[in-house]
């Protein structure tokens, strides 16, 4: 072959490259029929475990073989989006390009954001016992966040509340009661001098301030104080008044006043939780299941922790936050893709016994079992009491460690629409009085408020 | 002297009179150029792809607004929209500010380093290899680096340790309002230099030695050789690095985001970039980030379109 022949074939097979290139460019796993070459309903799902978490991906993959072994008309395409399976700007990019799996993962807070892609699918009239056995014990009230004029969007597999999570071998070495955990945002501030000063670089409370978390966490505090976000038409900001300032005002404190919060600010979720498990954080709020992801994510030790209700500013907290995630499902699916996708769901995160409730199995792998949450199901009702039964009889978190906070119910807040967004915003304002000596509280205030209420007439 | 005519012979290409049908041409034309075609059109495919399409795809969701995935015109909603945002100016300041700092510290110091190092006599090689390291460094290692070890508030990190260890003030770096910038800056400079090193290298060892020599006969020291021969020889390139260098730096993402987790302090870390990036893929607000990208789009090709004015008249 001569070189301008070479040449033709080099430049014939680039623009043929590129032509398959684009052709290959597609995230689904099948075809429009959904089904494959073998006539199998075919399904992807994402939030599969990442590689570094060995005994989760195990589960994970041993999960997905039997279920398709119970489902033989059945194949489950897992998709690992990373070890924190909704970071906020990955979940937005995989939702405007199109690129979700058929089944997705999402938090409570993205229901409205989901709807504005046009990306999810009314499942309504397939969410049923025929397809979730459990679903009549799904508590309506968790149904309800993924419903929008009637219709809903997506199925409930986490909820949670949060507390005040406590590191119970600080508290000892700072000479605290571990029974006796903080009631009060005063206490914390005590609590947090006593334990920062065992020194080594130890922070006696902790506190996110970026990446969204800040703002999850302001909101949290605010409910404590008995604020709340939004006006109660969700037309306009609510925070900047004096519950708001307090809450500044305690961080501020304790960051400046008492130097108990460390000096790395700027945390981020896996900041915090990695310090956290490092054993250099005497406190913070979170979930219980904080608790499980410093375990299985960061190499912590679940005997370290235990956990008090949300703490108040004079007494009891006023109010707690509670969220939790769920699984959405492309627009576009066949109705045999959105039954195998319920079907998957009910099998691996609504079942006792089975996949997030495999108890049995999580025990010898060292994870924490008899963590108060997830809240999925209705109290007393059928699903509740297996669940709580297989939860006692795997139990190896000692039930103290959770008793006071499961014994101390505190009035339980949604997000507020747009959370996201918010949340956002009011990083500033907590990134302001943890880094700033002279930050001045009511301009932070008034600065989040002026943007929320920006935002929020923007969505009309 | 005889003269001798012959016949004129049979010519083997056609004459210029009986020329083939235009038809024929191009199409032997498009024979002949089918390979430059076809390279051809997989760059337009590339471009169109990833440049064209993007580009003209956010100027036009810039005057759009999309909610429960129906789509509707609204005019210059989103730019005013925009404009009004809080962190919109703290942005821009924080935008030009970097500019400025990394003007300074960023163009400066490469072309000193050349200089330098075009002075050696041994080690050439190994030199440039050192200074051209970090830019091998991936952009997020190296600001890991720089966030972790580096900026480190507390005394265990490098640079306190060392402020420390001179008895001077230490500083909490990324934690700072102040200090935000100049630390994204150092840090931007050091990942960054090695390649406009090379360049200037590149450019400092085309001036010929005689200018030099000729200058040194004239008396003139190390700073006048600089300041008469150095720089007029190197001015071109030293005037596109500049612009490179401007049109970059008004981008800075990467730094804020990695370096200060996003917006920092108060927003001090906050760029024309990030605020895009918050406002697509944080705030749910992709309308308004478009119409962001288009005034940065503008602001830059009229900053474009007078330094090529300026450059122009001064050639």
């Amino acid at each position: 072959m001569s070189v301008s022949q070479y040449r033709r074939v080099a430049a014939l097979t680039v623009a043929a490259g590129l032509g398959l290139s684009i052709a290959a460019c597609s995230t689904k796993g099948s075809d429009d029929s959904g089904k494959d070459a073998g006539g199998k309903t075919v399904i992807t799902v994402d939030c599969q475990p990442d590689g570094s978490q060995k005994d989760l991906l195990a589960n994970w993959n041993a999960d997905v073989a039997a279920f398709e072994k119970q489902h033989p008309t059945v194949t489950i395409k897992s998709v690992s989006v990373g070890q924190q399976c909704n970071n906020p700007p990955d979940f937005t990019a995989r939702l405007t390009g199109g690129t979700m799996t058929d089944v997705f993962y999402g938090y409570m807070t993205d229901l409205q954001q989901v709807l504005d892609s046009g990306q999810a699918m009314d499942i309504t009239q397939y969410a049923t016992k025929d397809t979730i056995p459990t679903w009549d014990s799904v508590d309506p009230a968790l149904k309800a966040v993924f419903t929008d004029n009637g219709k809903i969007y997506a199925i409930p597999t986490k909820n949670y509340s949060m507390g005040l999570l406590y590191n119970k071998t600080l508290f000892t070495k700072a000479g605290l009661d571990v029974n006796n955990p903080p009631k009060t945002w005063a206490d914390v501030r005590a609590a947090a001098k006593k334990i920062a000063a065992l020194g080594g670089g130890v922070a006696g409370y902790s506190d996110y301030s970026a990446g969204n978390t800040g703002g999850w966490h302001f909101t949290a505090e605010l409910y404590s104080q008995g604020g709340t976000i939004l006006s109660a038409d969700n037309k306009s900001a609510a925070f900047d008044n004096a519950q708001g300032k307090q809450v500044l005002q305690n961080l501020k404190d304790m960051r400046y006043g008492d130097n108990s919060m460390g000096s790395r600010q700027l945390l981020q979720w896996a900041d915090l939780l990695t310090n956290a498990a490092a054993g250099k954080v005497g406190m913070f709020i979170g979930a219980p299941d904080a608790t499980t992801a410093i375990v299985q994510q960061f190499q912590g030790k679940y005997q370290d922790w235990a956990m008090a209700p949300m703490p108040g500013q004079d007494g009891a907290a006023k109010g707690t936050l509670g969220g939790g995630e769920g699984y959405f499902f492309r627009k576009d699916l066949t109705p045999d893709q959105v039954k195998a996708g319920l079907e998957w769901i009910a099998f691996e995160k609504l079942t006792p016994g089975k996949g997030q409730f495999d108890y049995a199995r999580a025990k010898p792998q060292n994870q924490p079992v008899g963590l108060p949450q997830p809240l999925l199901f209705t109290a007393g009702s059928a699903a509740q009491k297996q669940e709580l039964e297989l939860r006692k009889a795997n139990q190896n978190v000692p039930s103290e460690n959770f008793g006071l906070f499961e014994a101390t119910p505190v009035p339980i807040k949604g997000e507020p629409a747009n959370a996201q967004a918010i949340y956002a915003v009011l990083d500033n304002a907590m990134s302001g009085v943890l880094t700033n000596p002279g930050a001045n509280i009511d301009q932070l205030l008034k600065t989040a408020e002026t943007k929320t209420n920006q935002l929020l007439a923007a969505d009309k | 002297m005889a003269t001798m005519t012959s016949a004129p012979e049979a010519s083997p290409t056609p004459r210029a009179d009986v020329r083939p049908p235009a038809r024929t041409r191009r199409g032997r034309k498009l024979r002949d150029n089918l390979t430059g075609y076809a390279f051809l059109l997989g760059a337009i495919f590339c471009f169109a792809l990833f440049q064209w399409f993007p580009m003209i795809r956010g100027i036009v969701m810039s005057f759009q607004h999309t909610r429960r995935g129906v789509t509707t015109w609204v005019g210059f909603d989103n730019f005013v929209r925009i404009v009004r945002d809080p962190s919109f100016g703290t942005a821009w300041k924080n935008t030009f500010y970097f500019t400025v700092l990394a003007l300074i510290l960023g163009y400066a110091v490469p072309f000193v380093v050349a200089i330098l190092l075009n002075e050696f006599r041994h080690f050439k090689g190994y030199l440039r290899i050192l200074v051209y390291l970090p830019v091998m460094l991936p952009p997020a290692s190296a600001l890991f680096l720089f966030k972790y070890y580096a900026y480190d508030p507390s005394d265990a990190g490098l640079f306190n340790a060392v402020l420390k260890f001179l008895h001077l003030p230490t500083s909490e770096w990324m934690q700072s309002p102040t200090m935000t910038m100049p630390a994204m800056v150092i840090a931007s400079t050091w990942m960054n230099m090695g390649a406009a090193v090379l360049i200037y290298l590149a450019a400092l060892q085309n001036i010929p030695g005689e200018l030099y020599e000729a200058a040194e006969l004239d008396g003139a020291g190390l700073l006048r050789r600089i300041w008469n021969v150095t720089i007029p020889q190197t001015r071109l390139i030293l005037a596109l690095l500049a612009m490179l260098q401007i049109v970059a730096t008004m981008q800075v993402f990467i730094e804020p985001l990695i370096l200060a987790n996003g917006a920092g302090t108060q927003d001090s870390a906050t760029s024309v970039a990030y605020l895009i990036y918050q406002h697509g893929f944080f705030q749910n607000d992709l309308n308004g980030a478009a119409a962001l990208g288009v005034i940065m789009l503008l602001v830059l090709a009229a900053f474009s379109a007078v330094y090529v004015r300026l450059t122009t008249r001064q050639d």
